[in-house]
């Protein structure tokens, strides 16, 4: 290490495998968003998906109550240094929202109720590895941590997370989301430490 | 949504530069501001923060993020951190790095919760606890002749002021109003009963959600949540509001 801070030790510590480079422990729950909390009511809640072809897919908050339902418990990473371990949500797998949609797409673009939007590659959806979560910790998932739902992706960093998912569209082609357009990693591996554009 | 122009190029604003302490400045009792020594500092806007990490023998790293308190002034970047209790990297910021010590820090991180000069109508500030640091940054940037400015500003108490004198001065300026807002404990000549944030504080003549400011709001979650469910209560327009949480605890 060719660089010290001078007289800095630092908490006791035993390295924690399941922490990614850069990422502290938190038992908080902290909150990160570009502005104030969407109240989305159940009754105006409605889920979309579109292909690249315009069709369209939808759930009212009780069909989406109505499909199956997966307990996932999970370690999440923000980009601004928090990691929290064993999480546990409740929601929809993406491979069930999307197993009768036919598309040729590579990319999604999440929306948000307030217009917050995130791109992710389509295969990092699938296969057990994203969720529209409603549950959180054995309760409804509070607004300022998304609720109604949000999009839970556990193994890239949270903010493509999206909290209070309306949409997710499907594309050919790859395209920034509200933080990506800010300089943000289009991917966000936090093992790779993709924090911003070019890390 | 237009791609927006921050200061520095992507490779610029990613590498860890050695930051040099040069001055430390006293707040209050738990803060205090570092000016730092950057060298090829790429340059920020007001509201833009920096990732700082610091680095102990073993190769242990530990980062967190810190608004820049002061405009674009070459390679110096201003920093007030706020001690908070155990607090491993604040408290070694505040008490532990004396002048000529150095840490790492990159950025300017951000380009949402930014003012940019020349950007038009009022602006709206508001602060909870040391959530005045980015605002303090925006309000120094404000030239003379600009729309008007609003700080409302919340507090513990009256030692609690981050840049004080500062303040103090600015609000004697035309078209910059600040407001104080005590939670606990509040000077004699105040006449608002001590509590935290509410309508009656952001509600003034000239800052109605018609008369459209662009919104401002940081500190730590709970607060932001509170003051930002107000201001959409009192008819501001969502996307008119900009956040920027600091952690997990309320003052
Ligand atoms: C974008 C951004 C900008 C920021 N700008 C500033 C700034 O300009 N000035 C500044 O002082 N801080 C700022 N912060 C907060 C800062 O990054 C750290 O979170 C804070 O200094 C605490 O770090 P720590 O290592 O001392 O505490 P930790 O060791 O991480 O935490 C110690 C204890 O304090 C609690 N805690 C953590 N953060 C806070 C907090 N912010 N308030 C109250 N309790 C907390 C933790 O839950 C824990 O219990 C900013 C945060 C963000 C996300």
């Amino acid at each position: 290490m060719d660089f010290v801070t001078r007289g800095f030790q630092g908490r006791p510590r035993g390295r924690d495998d399941r922490l990614p480079p850069g990422q502290y422990l938190t038992g908080d729950f902290p909150v990160l968003s570009a502005g104030p909390t969407s109240n989305v009511d159940h009754d105006e809640f409605e889920l979309w998906v579109a292909t690249e072809d315009g069709t369209r897919h939808t759930w009212s908050w009780a069909e989406l109550m109505a499909l199956p339902a997966e307990t996932v418990t999970v370690d999440i990473h923000c980009v601004t240094s928090w990691s929290k371990l064993d999480t546990e949500w409740r929601g929809v797998s993406l491979d069930t929202l999307l197993a009768d949609v036919e598309t040729a797409a590579d990319f999604a673009m999440v929306h948000s109720y307030g217009g917050y939007t995130t791109n992710l590659p389509l295969e990092d959806l699938l296969d057990g590895q994203a969720w529209v979560a409603y549950g959180y910790d054995g309760d409804d998932l509070r607004p300022e941590h998304g609720g109604p739902a949000r999009l839970l992706v556990p193994h890239l960093y949270f903010w493509k997370s999206a909290k209070w998912v309306r949409g997710i569209e499907l594309m050919l082609e790859d395209s920034p989301g509200f933080w990506e357009q800010l300089g943000y990693h289009d991917y966000g591996d936090p093992w790779r430490e993709q924090r911003y554009q070019g890390d | 949504m237009a791609r927006a122009a921050v200061p520095g190029g992507l490779s610029a604003r990613r590498a860890w530069r050695e930051a040099t302490l040069v001055e430390r400045r006293p707040e209050t009792d738990s803060a205090v501001t570092l000016v730092l020594d950057v060298d090829g500092w790429p340059g920020h806007l007001p509201g833009q923060h920096v990732d700082v990490r610091l680095t102990a023998p073993d190769g242990y790293t530990a980062t967190r993020s810190y608004s820049v308190s002061a405009p674009e002034r070459g390679d110096r970047v201003e920093l007030t951190v706020q001690r908070v209790p155990d607090g491993e990297v604040s408290t070694f910021l505040a008490d532990g790095l004396a002048v000529g010590d150095a840490v790492r820090v990159r950025g300017p991180v951000g380009g949402w919760f930014v003012w940019r000069t020349g950007q038009p109508g009022p602006v709206l500030l508001v602060a909870g606890g040391s959530g005045v640091v980015p605002l303090m940054a925006i309000l120094r940037a404000r030239g003379p002749g600009a729309a008007p400015f609003r700080l409302v500003y919340s507090v513990r108490g009256p030692d609690d002021v981050i840049y004080r004198d500062e303040l103090a001065v600015l609000a004697a300026t035309d078209g910059v109003d600040v407001r104080l807002v005590h939670t606990r404990r509040a000077p004699d000549v105040d006449k608002r009963p001590v509590g935290r944030l509410r309508e009656s504080d952001l509600a003034a003549p000239g800052w109605t959600g018609e008369d459209a400011p662009t919104c401002y709001v940081c500190g730590p979650t709970g607060f932001v949540e509170g003051a930002a469910d107000l201001l959409v209560a009192l008819g501001h327009a969502a996307d008119r509001i900009r956040t920027e949480r600091f952690g997990p605890s309320g003052p």
